[in-house]
This record gives C-alpha cells, sequence and structure tokens, in this order.
C-alpha cells in the first residue's frame, strides 16, 4: 500500500478529525447504549415500611404448627411450638430463596427445595443454608397475634 | 400445468440461479459408516424445534402474561380453546425432547471429535444454541405462573445471584425486580418469546450454513483406514428421506406422549406459601441441583453454593471450548482422553440424575 506523505499543518489535521470522528462515534454509541442500559434496570418500587403486622388469633393457631404470614410484600414463619411458644421467622431461605414450612414430624424448620434445616431458634442446623432465619418479635395482645421486625 | 410450473422456475431461475443451488444440493454427500445413526440427532433437534415455533405462536394467540392472567389463560387454552390442551401438551413434551435430541447430538458429536478443525465455530455455534434452549426452557417454565415454577425461578435466579461482583446486578436484570413477582414473568416472557428465538435463529442460521458448507464430518479412524474412500450417500434425496422418515417417527411419539401423558398445569402460584415437598427442577436441572445438595455450606472460605456454581460454569466452558485444546484430535489423531471425558460426563449427569430423580 502506497503511503501518503503527508506535511505537518496535514497530519496534525488529520489527528484532529481521527480524535473529533472517534470520539463522536465512542459519544454516539455511549448515548445509545446508556439510556437500554439504565431501562434494563428496573425502578425502586416505593415499598411502604412495615414495622408490625397482626398476624391472627391465638385460639387459631395449634400447638406443634406453623403459618405463612404476610409482613408487607415478604413471607413470615409464625411458629408456636409444643409448648405453646409462638416465634416468627422470616420464611425465606437463607441458601436459595425458597420458602421454608414448619415441620411436625422433626419439630424443625425445613425447606423443601434443597433440604435444609433449621432449629426452633432459627439456627441452621443442617443441609445447605449458610446463615439462620431473621428473627422476628411475637407479641401477644389479648387473643391478638402481633409479628414485628427484631430491632 | 406442468409448463406453468415450468414458467414459474425459469422465470425464478433467471432472477436468483435456483441452478447453482441445485447443483450444490445434488454434489452433497453424505458418508454411510456404522456410526452413521448419529447424523440424525442435528436433524430431528431442526424438527423440534420448528415444532415448538409453530405450537409456541399458536399458543401466543391465547396466552395473557402477568400474575393475574398468565395461569388462567393457560387453564383456558387447556380447557376451552379447541386442541388448547394438544398444542400446549405438545409445546411442554417438544421442549423436553429437544433438550434430549440436542444433547444426544452434542455428545455424539463429542465421542466423534467432529468438532475438530475445520468444525470449530459450528461446534460453538451448537454449543451456543444448546444454551439458548436451557434458557428456553427456563424462562419458559415460568410463564403458567404455578407453584413449581415460581419456585424453580426462585432457586434459578438466586443462584445467578451468587455469582461473584455481576450476580445481583444480574439477578435483578433477570427478575426485573428484587423478587419473582408480575415483573420476572413479563421478562421471562419477553425472553421466551422475542429475545431467545432472535438469537436462536441468527446462531442456527450460521450453524447450518457452516454444516452445508463443510458437509459432514466423518469419524477420525474411519477416515484413515479407508484408502478409497468412505462409501456415502447422496443427501438429497436418500439422506434427507431418511431424516424425514425419522421426523414422522418422532411426531408419532410426541402425539403419543401429549395425549397419553398431557402435560399438568399443576397450582397457582403463591408467593406466600411454602415449597411444595418433593420440588425438583426439570431433569435437565437435575444433576446441577442434586449435586448443589452435597457441596456443604461453606468450603474453605467461600459459600458451598458459589463453589458449585463456579465449578459447572468453569466445566462448561472447558466442555465449549474443547475444539482450541483438544491438539491431537486437530492433528488427526486419536484421542481416548477426550473419550474418558465424555464419558465422566455422561455417566456423571445420568447416575446424578437417577438420583435427584428418586430423592
Amino acid at each position: 500500500m502506497n503511503k501518503e506523505i503527508l506535511t505537518q499543518p496535514e497530519q496534525s489535521k488529520r489527528n484532529f478529525l481521527k480524535i473529533i470522528l472517534s470520539g463522536g462515534l465512542v459519544a454516539l454509541v455511549g448515548s445509545i447504549l446508556y439510556p437500554i442500559f439504565t431501562f434494563l434496570k428496573p425502578p425502586k418500587q416505593g415499598e411502604v415500611e412495615v414495622s408490625s403486622v397482626k398476624v391472627g388469633k391465638l385460639k387459631d393457631i395449634e400447638k406443634n404448627s406453623g403459618t405463612i404470614v404476610k409482613f408487607g410484600t415478604k413471607p413470615v414463619l409464625l411458629v408456636r411450638t409444643e409448648t405453646g411458644d409462638l416465634r416468627a421467622f422470616s420464611a425465606t431461605c437463607t441458601h436459595l430463596d425458597c420458602t421454608v414450612q414448619y415441620r411436625k414430624d422433626f419439630g424443625m424448620i425445613w425447606c423443601a427445595c434443597h433440604n435444609g434445616k433449621y432449629d426452633l431458634n432459627g439456627r441452621n442446623v443442617s443441609g445447605p443454608p449458610p446463615r439462620p432465619l431473621n428473627e422476628y418479635k411475637v407479641v401477644v395482645q389479648g387473643d391478638n397475634i402481633f409479628v414485628s421486625k427484631n430491632v | 400445468m406442468k409448463s406453468a410450473w415450468n414458467k414459474f422456475y425459469s422465470w425464478l431461475d433467471e432472477r436468483v440461479q435456483l441452478q447453482n443451488l441445485i447443483q450444490f444440493m445434488g454434489k452433497k454427500y453424505v458418508p454411510v459408516h456404522s456410526h452413521s445413526i448419529w447424523y440424525y440427532f442435528g436433524g430431528v433437534s431442526l424438527f423440534l424445534f420448528i415444532i415448538q415455533v409453530v405450537t409456541g405462536i399458536l399458543l401466543l394467540l391465547y396466552y395473557k402474561s402477568g400474575e393475574e392472567f398468565a395461569f388462567e389463560s393457560i387453564h383456558y387454552i387447556m380447557s376451552k380453546v379447541n386442541f388448547g390442551w394438544l398444542i400446549r401438551s405438545i409445546h411442554s413434551w417438544t421442549a423436553n425432547l429437544f433438550i434430549l435430541t440436542a444433547m444426544i447430538h452434542m455428545f455424539s458429536v463429542f465421542f466423534e471429535k467432529a468438532y475438530r478443525k475445520p468444525r470449530e465455530m459450528t461446534w460453538i455455534t451448537g454449543m451456543l444454541m444448546f444454551f439458548l434452549a436451557l434458557g428456553f426452557g427456563f424462562s419458559g417454565y415460568l410463564l403458567p405462573w404455578n407453584e413449581l415454577a415460581f419456585f424453580a425461578t426462585k432457586v434459578g435466579t438466586d443462584i445467578a445471584g451468587v455469582i461473584p461482583i455481576i450476580g445481583k446486578p444480574l439477578m435483578i436484570f433477570l427478575r426485573g425486580s428484587e423478587e419473582v413477582n408480575g415483573a420476572t414473568l413479563s421478562r421471562f416472557f419477553g425472553f421466551h418469546v422475542a429475545v431467545l428465538p432472535g438469537i436462536f435463529t441468527v446462531v442456527l442460521g450460521i450453524h447450518l450454513v457452516l454444516v452445508q458448507r463443510q458437509g459432514m464430518s466423518e469419524p477420525l479412524g474411519l477416515e484413515a483406514n479407508s484408502k478409497s474412500g468412505l462409501k456415502t450417500m447422496p443427501f438429497f434425496p436418500n439422506f434427507l428421506l431418511r431424516d424425514l422418515l425419522f421426523w414422522l417417527v418422532v411426531l408419532n411419539l410426541l402425539a403419543i406422549l401429549a395425549v397419553f401423558f398431557p402435560w399438568e398445569l399443576g397450582k397457582k402460584a403463591d408467593p406466600f406459601a411454602s415449597a411444595p415437598a418433593g420440588i425438583k427442577p426439570e431433569w435437565y436441572f437435575l444433576f446441577m441441583f442434586q449435586t448443589l445438595k452435597y457441596i456443604p455450606a461453606r468450603l474453605l472460605v467461600i459459600d458451598g453454593e458459589v463453589f458449585g456454581i463456579l465449578l459447572f460454569s468453569f466445566a462448561g466452558l472447558l466442555w465449549m471450548l474443547v475444539p482450541f485444546w483438544d491438539k491431537k484430535s486437530n492433528r488427526g489423531e486419536q484421542n481416548r482422553f477426550i473419550n474418558y471425558i465424555g464419558l465422566f460426563a455422561v455417566l456423571y449427569i445420568i447416575f446424578f440424575t437417577i438420583i435427584g430423580w428418586l430423592l
């Protein structure tokens, strides 16, 4: 290929154009991609901050049973132990996000997805879960049960 | 009639030179040998893909995306629409058979080392299509918005979330939200009916052009032994007719499966219900699912699941890049090591799938 021999001012003119054009190209690509990528990121939903929820009546919950209650948008597992104690934990398994359940037969909290087990203090005792379940506070006023965040 | 056809043919031929194409097809030969059976699995995968496109478009006419409508619309398709049960059942069954035939095709190409030079790109595009097929399976699984699909998607996207650094943004990108909800369903619907088919069609086009340009690969040993060259049969019409016959058999099999083992719809997803006992992913994810169960929660410095996922990703990458590190096959020499790797992969997948199925 024949190389053109350029004079000094021509060369600098060419360099200038190169910078302007490639800069323009980068800006063009950027201005196309930026809206696309930010579009893909879902906007933050304004969630109502829930701090305490009335979840039911004491007489409706048998001993040695568990039930899932709604805490805002999150599922919470309310367990009534054999001795009648009420405990509440986040029902979201710390392993891979499945929803756990109370198993009467072995008196533990169990995740069906990967056979993870937690004791009644929410501690991960067997299977793959890496962390304990978050505990919630349970308060009984009269016959009403309230679950609230453990601060 | 004949002359009208001839007229139309010459009209077309004058403009697009059909004659060249026919000559090219006429010159294409398929090697005949004891392993020829494996040549049919690529074609049958293509056939199943075409069925998916057709039944998928039909389902689109009635399906409604959204937390409130998805389950109900599939229920409507299955109970009210004429032959809706059949179309939906065929779509679900074909999805599974497609993954199976693609898998058989992949393993046969692997064991025959048909990926070796000059077919590296054919292998890579094939592998890309295989991953896309898994994506099709995963995204399509959620669309009926039933209980099993809901938890499968929670787990699957959460797995994406544990990948270091890019995991969290990737998970939110997939879910369209922090949680699996209606936003996830909308996204998966978009992936399933627009994004994935678009990409898949392009990759499939490249794959098919490469196969036509390069012809069928011959097994290494056979190639070296024969002095007079291998026995062959013309692609058109001999091989194509055999292909069509196999497709017909598969179509019958599909009809039997779809009619006698209709695909169930299950229970509608409830974000406030516990995961049901005995929950399992689709069979093609089962071996990975089962492995994840056995990896302890923590391995030295990293979480067990991160380790498992990195391990599978690394193995998948090595598998996909085999044409570039299997130097021996590229030189036309036998490479037993590859057979052992392939055998290990097959046995591993079968063993853990069965265990996952039984436990």
